[in-house]
């Protein structure tokens, strides 16, 4: 149940607070209410018992990636 | 961009860089560090990319207290199998993992066989919609969790509020992840060289409220993502930390958690929630560790509306789950593991959710083919 499954927004809705996630080719509708971040389609959400819990930030996901190819690349 | 923090050829790459730095750790410690991670999807997600058997010898992975359902307490877990077997009038409303756990007398699913209404929903806004859908029912929603859960639970108390709903409440037995981690790091015969932190329970409650395990015990500790690439990120910067005699709460997560989490998520869980000393399955009563519904929500509280009255029962006999929760043994060592307690028909708790340590253990990497 602590099962975190990360989505790629295609639809918001902030009036009625939710969003369109898509995960794995699944499409779910998820409650965006614990969200204070703006959210477009293209932005990627962790979802939990179906609420998204945080926004998940792409750009530190590349850094992090660049930080272990210098690691890899180092000595 | 994702899809890279899967990537085999990276991990392999990762993998062939950790094992040497985890044997000079070793080799300055006189023994392979101790790494335990205290969340039942890093248990999973350990389990299922072969990290602990890849890393054997050099460094040992140890589960702690992160799977919800198996720190549930006997009592918690009797209280209610008796609430689903004393009122067949109402309809529990679970997460799936709950349903199999062994109470000392029976199961929710065998109530459920014997006529008790018992409904398995992915998310507490179903259970909502459930109760909207069916006025004549009473539903009570079973809210087994950490800071993860606790939130969403709050909501959907939040939302039948709003729609005028009154046959909908929570029976909570949430918990809280920083104090156990104080109860388990206070414990004398632990020896543990750094910490895996739950990178979605950090998602709410922010890397600092775990500053306190460098701080105030001395023990390195990165907050971890779910990936392989993740949780090979989060084992070498423990063991650089091991290594240079370091110990700091470090965030090996960013792209996910923030130094002070989500407020807006503990803003709701404080505005439902207040803290309760609860009982935790191997840990005994911790203080403050648990959350119930605050007096102002009592009508939707299930403990307030439909009481039982059940004593705290001794965990099931031989059953060393309390002992695997606290990582003093892993579930091979447990006399019951494979034999008399299987996932087909389990003893303890352990063993019945897919986030529990023995259920991983005996999935992924018990080698059945010896026995």
């Amino acid at each position: 149940m602590c099962l975190g499954i990360p989505g790629k927004v295609v639809e918001v809705n902030r009036s009625e607070s939710w969003a369109v996630v898509e995960s794995f080719g699944v499409r779910k509708k998820v409650d965006i209410a614990l969200i204070d971040e703006d959210l477009v389609p293209g932005d990627y959400l962790m979802v939990h018992a179906g609420y998204a819990i945080g926004k998940i930030d792409l750009e530190d996901a590349q850094i992090s990636l660049e930080l272990w190819e210098e690691i890899l690349h180092a000595e | 961009m994702l899809n890279k923090l899967r990537d085999p050829e990276l991990g392999k790459r990762i993998l062939a860089k950790l094992v040497p730095l985890a044997q000079e750790v070793a080799g300055h410690l006189g023994r392979p560090a101790i790494f335990m991670e205290v969340c039942g999807t890093h248990t999973m997600a350990i389990a299922r990319s072969g990290l602990r058997s890849l890393l054997a010898g050099s460094l040992e992975l140890r589960s702690g207290p992160g799977c919800p359902v198996c720190v549930t307490s006997q009592g918690d877990i009797d209280r209610v199998i008796a609430l689903a077997a004393a009122r067949h009038d109402l309809v529990i409303g679970t997460f799936g993992d709950m349903m199999r756990v062994p109470g000392t007398n029976s199961s929710l699913e065998q109530e459920r066989a014997r006529g008790a209404r018992v409904e398995i929903f992915y998310s507490p806004a179903e259970a909502v919609t459930f109760a909207a859908g069916h006025p004549q029912d009473e539903v009570v929603f079973l809210g087994v969790g950490f800071e993860t859960t606790a939130p969403a639970v709050a909501l959907s108390v939040a939302a039948a509020s709003s729609r005028g709903l009154e046959n909908y409440a929570v029976l909570s037995f949430h918990k809280t992840v920083p104090l156990v981690l104080e109860n388990l790091l206070s414990d004398p015969e632990l020896k543990i060289d750094g910490l895996l932190l739950p990178g979605h329970v950090c998602t709410v409650t922010g890397r600092r409220a775990f500053d306190f395990v460098a701080t105030k015990y001395n023990v390195p500790a990165v907050v971890a993502g779910f990936e392989p690439v993740d949780l090979m990120k989060a084992v070498y910067l423990l063991l650089k930390q091991v290594a240079g005699g370091r110990a700091e709460t470090v965030n090996g997560y960013p792209r996910l958690v923030r130094e002070e989490g989500n407020n807006k998520a503990k803003e709701i869980m404080r505005e439902y929630f207040e803290p309760v000393n609860v009982q935790w399955r191997g840990f005994g009563e911790v203080p403050q560790s648990g959350l119930a519904l605050r007096d102002s929500f009592s009508f939707y509280d299930a403990a307030v509306r439909f009481p039982v009255d059940v004593a705290e029962s001794p965990p099931p006999r031989g059953c060393a789950c309390g002992d695997v929760l606290k990582g003093k043994i892993v579930s091979s060592d447990c006399p019951l593991f494979a034999r008399k307690c299987t996932p087909l028909q389990p003893v303890g708790p352990c063993m019945v959710s897919t986030e529990g340590a023995c259920a991983a253990y005996y999935q992924y990497e018990w080698p059945k083919a010896e026995v």
